[in-house]
C-alpha cells in the first residue's frame, strides 16, 4: 500500500525525525490558511498523488506571497498531473501539501528496501540527491552507496556514520546524519515497509538534516497489524474497478485492451494475458479470482470486468485445483445472464470436476441462448477470444444461437 | 527416486482442525499420503477423521516419528508455525498459507540460517509438492499427475497444473513437482531444487516456470549454465504486465528494469535454457527436447 507524502511525513514526525513544517489542503482557501499559520515568506506547494516525477510535471511549486499561494493552489487542485509514472491518463490532484521552504545546502538520496535475494534490508544512498535512483543507476552507478542491514534488529549508528563519510559529510553532520538514518530504519521495521525513500534528504543552511520528501510503501500482507496505516488508504488513487475488487478480495489490475480476463491463480492470469497478446489481442485486465472462488465471486468478477466499456469478450480461464469447475460453471451461467448481448464469453475449464462443469455449460448454453463458447485448451480459447474481439459486434439475432463449440 | 518427498514421508498437518486443513488432509490421504498427525495448539488429544491431534510439533514427532509437515494456518500465525517445524528439525516443511508479512518471513529465514536446522522450507503462498504416485503434500489436483521423468519448479500454482497437464498429454510423467511460491521471501529457491534434481537419477529434464519481479530466475539461469547437466525448459509469466503494479502475487511486481519477463527470458535463453514464449508451448517443447516428437 502506498502512502501519500503527507502521511509518510506524519509517521516520521512521530519518531522525532526532522521534516519541514506543513499542512494539507484540499481547497485554495484552506491552502492559504495553512500558509498563514506556517508564517514565513516562502512556501512549497506539493501535489499529493501516488506517483513520482511530480516536480517536472508541475506538481511542485515554490511561491513567495499569499496571493501566489492562493492562485497556484487554485491551479494545482483538480489538475490532471501526468508524470512518467502515471501513464497518459494522469492523476487528478485532490490535495496539496503546503510546507515552509527549506534553504538547501546539499541534497542526498536515501532509501531503505527489502533485499529479497539476500533476505535482509538494504540502505541505498547517493550524494546525487534529487535525481531518481533509476536514472542514477544508469548514468552514474558508481555514485550509489549500498549498506546491508539486519531485517530483525535496529541498524548500528556506526553504519550510519560509514555512509555519511562516503557521502562526503563532515564534522558533527556525521552523527546528525547517522541519528536520522537509524530512526528511519526503525520506522521501516516498525511499519512493515517495503520501501522508504527520502529523496532528497537535505542539509539546510543551518547545517541541519531535513527529510524534504518521503515515500513509503507498506507490505499489504502486514496491514492486519497496522490499522492506523490501513485507515490512510486513499481509494481515490485507485481505479474504481480496483476498489470494488479489493472489497471482494479479488486481485484486479486494469489494462487498456478489450478482452476481459477472469482466471484463477496469479501466474495463470499473467500467462493468459500473455497468450492473448501473442495472438494479436489486447487484455483489458488482470483478474485473479483466487483459490476460494465460488459463485458469488465469479459473479462479482464478471460485474467488475463489465464496468470497463472497452470489454468485448470475457475470457474465463480456470484450472481447478481447490476450485471445482462445476461451481465455476454455475457461477459463470448466473453471471452471464447479466452480460449484454453484444459481448461474448469464452470459457476454458480444466482440472477438478471438469467433465461436470462442461456438461453444465453445454446444456445450459444451448437452452438459454447465451453467448458462451467453450474451448478445451488455453491456446484454442485465446485464439477464439481474439477472433471474437476483432469481429464487429454481433446483432441481437445471431447472438441467440451459440452453444459449446467443442 | 524423486526429490524432497516419497512414499516413506510421514506428514504432520499443522492447522488440521481448520476448514482448509481438514479438507486438504482428506484429499492428501485419498492420494495416498501418509498423514500421521495434526498439530493444533489447545486441541491435543482430539482427532480428525482418525488422525490424532497434538498440541505441539515436538510431541507429534515424538509420538509418530513424523519427518515432514504441511501448514494451513492463518497468515498472522503461520510464520510461528514454520518456526515450530524448523525447531523440531523436520526434513521438509510446506507452507500453503498466503499473505504472510515479509518481515515475518525474513525472521523465519534468519532462524533457519542461524540454528543449523535441517528443515527444507517450501513456500509460503504455494501449492505444495507432489511426487506422483507416492506422496502429495499440497493443494494440487492429484489426478492430473503421473509418475515420470520431468521435474517441475514453479512460482505459480495453476500455471504449474497447466504445465503438468501439457507434459502428461505427451505421455510424459513427472518425478517431483514443486511450487516454490509467489512471495518475495520464500524457503527453497530455484537453485536449491535444481541442485536436487541434478542428483536425482529419475529426472531427465526440468521445467522452470517463473514470473516478473526479483532476480531469482536470472540467478537460476546463471547457475544452470555453470552447473546443471540436464535440459531445462522455461516459461516466464507477465510479458504484458505493467510496471509498478502488483500482479496478484506479492512478489510479482516490476520494480526495476531487469525484472521484466522479456529481460528474464533473454537472460535464460543466453544461459542455454529452452525458453518458450507461450504458456501453451511448454508441453510441446519438453517433448521435443526429450526427443518424443
Amino acid at each position: 500500500m502506498y502512502l501519500h507524502e503527507f502521511q509518510a511525513k506524519g509517521l516520521l514526525r512521530e519518531y522525532g525525525l526532522p521534516v519541514p513544517d506543513g499542512g494539507v489542503a484540499s481547497t485554495a482557501s484552506d491552502a492559504l490558511r495553512v500558509a498563514k499559520e506556517l508564517k514565513g515568506e516562502k512556501w512549497v506547494l506539493k501535489a499529493q498523488v501516488h506517483a513520482g516525477g511530480r516536480g517536472k510535471a508541475g506538481g511542485v511549486k515554490i511561491v513567495q506571497s499569499f496571493s501566489d499561494v492562493y492562485d497556484e493552489s487554485t491551479h494545482m487542485l483538480g489538475m490532471k498531473l501526468v508524470t512518467h509514472q502515471t501513464g497518459e491518463d494522469g492523476k487528478i490532484v485532490r490535495r496539496i501539501l503546503i510546507e515552509k521552504a527549506t534553504n538547501i545546502k546539499q541534497e542526498i538520496y536515501l532509501s531503505f528496501m527489502v533485499d529479497r535475494d539476500n533476505e535482509q534490508h538494504i540502505l541505498i544512498a547517493s550524494a546525487e540527491g534529487g535525481t531518481e535512483i533509476e536514472t542514477l543507476a544508469e548514468s552514474k552507478p558508481d555514485a550509489i552507496i549500498k549498506e546491508k542491514l539486519s531485517a530483525i534488529k535496529a541498524m548500528g549508528a556506526y553504519q550510519g556514520r560509514k555512509i555519511a563519510k562516503k557521502l562526503g559529510l563532515k564534522g558533527n553532520l556525521l552523527n546528525k546524519f547517522s541519528a536520522v538514518v537509524v530512526k528511519l530504519h526503525q520506522v521501516f521495521m516498525d511499519y512493515d515497509c517495503m520501501l522508504l525513500e527520502i529523496n532528497p534528504l537535505v542539509v539546510n543552511s543551518d547545517n541541519e538534516i531535513v527529510c524534504l520528501d518521503a515515500k513509503i510503501t507498506v507490505d499489504d500482507n502486514a496491514l492486519f497489524r497496522h490499522s492506523k496505516i490501513e485507515e490512510m488508504k486513499d481509494y481515490g488513487e485507485m481505479e474504481p474497478q480496483e476498489v470494488r475488487a479489493s472489497i471482494y478480495d479479488l486481485s484486479y489490475v486494469s489494462m487498456e485492451g478489450n478482452i476481459g480476463c477472469m482466471v484463477n491463480g496469479a501466474g495463470l492470469a499473467m500467462a493468459t494475458m500473455d497468450i492473448i497478446k501473442s495472438f494479436g489481442g489486447q487484455p483489458a485486465n488482470f483478474l485473479d479470482v483466487g483459490g476460494g472462488a465460488d459463485e458469488n465471486k465469479v459473479r462479482e468478477a464478471f460485474r467488475i470486468i463489465l464496468t470497463d466499456p472497452n470489454v468485448k469478450v470475457i475470457f474465463v480461464n480456470i484450472f481447478g485445483g481447490i476450485v471445482r469447475c462445476d461451481l465455476i460453471a454455475k457461477g459463470v451461467l448466473k453471471a452471464a445472464n447479466e452480460v449484454p448481448g453484444d459481448k461474448h464469453v469464452v470459457l476454458r475449464l480444466d482440472g477438478t470436476n471438469v467433465a461436470e462443469g462442461k456438461k453444465i455449460i453445454n446444456e445450459e448454453a444451448q437452452t438459454s441462448g447465451l453467448n458462451i463458447y467453450a474451448a478445451d485448451t488455453m491456446a484454442d480459447a485465446a485464439q477464439l477470444a481474439v477472433k471474437l474481439a476483432n469481429e464487429p459486434a454481433p446483432n441481437a439475432a445471431s447472438a441467440k444461437k451459440k452453444g459449446g463449440s467443442k | 527416486m524423486s526429490i524432497l518427498i516419497n512414499n516413506r514421508t510421514k506428514v504432520i498437518v499443522q492447522g488440521l482442525t481448520g476448514s482448509q486443513g481438514k479438507f486438504h488432509a482428506a484429499k492428501m490421504k485419498e492420494y495416498g499420503t501418509n498423514i500421521v498427525a495434526g498439530v493444533v495448539p489447545g486441541k491435543g488429544g482430539e482427532s480428525v477423521d482418525g488422525t490424532p491431534v497434538f498440541d505441539t510439533v515436538e510431541e507429534a514427532v515424538r509420538a509418530t516419528g513424523a519427518n515432514a509437515s504441511i501448514i494451513y494456518v492463518p497468515p498472522a500465525y503461520a510464520a510461528d508455525s514454520i518456526m515450530e517445524a524448523v525447531d523440531a528439525n523436520l526434513d521438509v516443511c510446506v507452507c500453503i498459507t498466503e499473505g504472510i508479512p515479509v518481515r515475518d518471513m525474513l525472521a523465519v529465514k534468519r532462524m533457519i540460517k542461524t540454528t543449523g536446522s535441517r528443515t527444507m522450507l517450501i513456500g509460503p503462498n504455494c501449492p505444495g509438492v507432489i511426487t506422483p504416485g507416492e506422496c502429495k503434500m499440497g493443494i494440487m489436483p492429484g489426478e492430473i499427475h503421473t509418475p515420470g521423468t520431468v521435474g517441475i519448479i514453479s512460482k505459480s500454482g495453476t500455471l504449474t497444473y497447466e504445465a503438468v497437464k501439457q507434459v502428461s498429454a505427451y505421455g510424459l510423467g513427472q518425478s517431483t513437482c514443486v511450487g516454490i511460491g509467489g512471495d518475495p521471501v520464500i524457503g527453497l529457491k530455484y537453485i536449491d531444487l535444481l541442485e536436487m534434481f541434478e542428483y536425482d537419477a529419475q529426472t531427465e529434464l526440468v521445467v522452470l516456470i517463473g514470473e516478473i519481479g526479483g532476480q531469482a530466475e536470472v540467478k537460476a539461469g546463471e547457475w544452470i549454465k555453470n552447473n546443471f547437466s540436464k535440459p531445462v525448459v522455461s516459461f516466464i509469466a507477465g510479458q504484458t504486465a505493467p510496471k509498478g503494479k502488483r500482479m496478484g502475487h506479492a512478489g510479482a511486481i516490476i520494480s526495476g528494469g531487469d525484472d521484466t519477463a522479456a529481460s528474464k527470458m533473454k537472460r535464460l535463453a543466453e544461459c542455454g535454457v529452452h525458453v518458450v514464449e507461450l504458456p501453451s508451448e511448454i508441453g510441446k517443447k519438453v517433448a521435443e527436447v526429450l526427443g518424443k516428437i
